[in-house]
């Protein structure tokens, strides 16, 4: 595990350190959040482009143009 | 008209070690506004995105997100993380690139917000920018910023620059 820089910005004292077991945690907690909601995010936005893509199909076998379609879709 | 003249306060390069977090504290209280302004890249694998996970005085922050990569948006609220920054899976050597505004950090009467917006640079086809509106809901004076990565640690040659703005 990389350690924690700490600036002091009043005297300009630039430290490192261990993250705590506290810190630790708290990290693993936030990144196993953070790639949850991201990956939800990634595979909603990937469903919604699949659905737009089956209508387009939908709707030229219908007998719309391309123009109408993308006006549609757009 | 009046000019306004950013002032260092503080610098942090990511040596060779990388770093978990990167932390600015005892902020001086003599400047109006605080701006931070990042070079990020991190250790995170599997995706092109990683985030920016932000502590203010040590507590915890709020936010809602707008997203996008140029052909679709969305927006969000999502669990204290402020703008996108490159992973190890982008393209090598690209770095992601955020800045934090921070208005009127010193007051001791409201709730500090603060704008973020932060840039996921691939050098191909697809990259994406993250635009965030955050919420300390704390009346005290910030007087330390905290930030590290959420699903990586920042690799070397990652920076950090905090900079104190005056209006007068």
């Amino acid at each position: 595990m990389a350690d924690v820089i700490e600036v002091n910005c009043e005297t300009d004292e630039v430290t490192t350190r261990p993250q705590t077991a506290e810190e630790i945690a708290a990290a693993e907690a936030a990144a196993a959040q953070f790639i949850a909601e991201e990956t939800a995010r990634q595979a909603a936005e990937k469903a919604k482009a699949d659905a737009k893509a089956a209508a387009i199909v939908k709707l030229t076998a219908l007998g719309l143009t391309a123009d109408e379609v993308a006006a549609l879709t757009a | 008209m009046a000019t306004v003249n950013p002032t260092l306060i503080a610098t942090v390069v990511v040596g060779s070690g990388g770093a978990s977090s990167i932390n600015f504290t005892s902020i001086p209280q003599t400047y109006t506004d605080l701006k931070l302004v990042a070079s990020i890249r991190t250790t995170r694998t599997g995706s092109t995105q990683d985030a920016v996970a932000l502590s203010i005085n040590s507590g915890s922050t709020s936010e809602i997100l707008l997203q996008t990569d140029g052909s679709s948006a969305s927006s969000n609220t999502q669990g204290g993380y402020f703008g996108y920054v490159d992973t190890s899976s982008n393209t090598a050597n690209t770095f992601g690139n955020l800045e934090i505004y921070f208005p009127n950090y010193t007051n001791t009467t409201t709730y500090k917000s603060f704008s973020v917006d932060g840039v996921e640079e691939n050098n191909a086809t697809q990259s994406y920018i993250m635009l965030t509106s955050g919420l300390y809901s704390s009346t005290s004076a910030i007087t330390s910023i905290t930030i590290n990565g959420s699903g990586g640690n920042y690799v070397q040659y990652s920076t950090a620059y905090l900079y104190g703005i005056k209006n007068s």
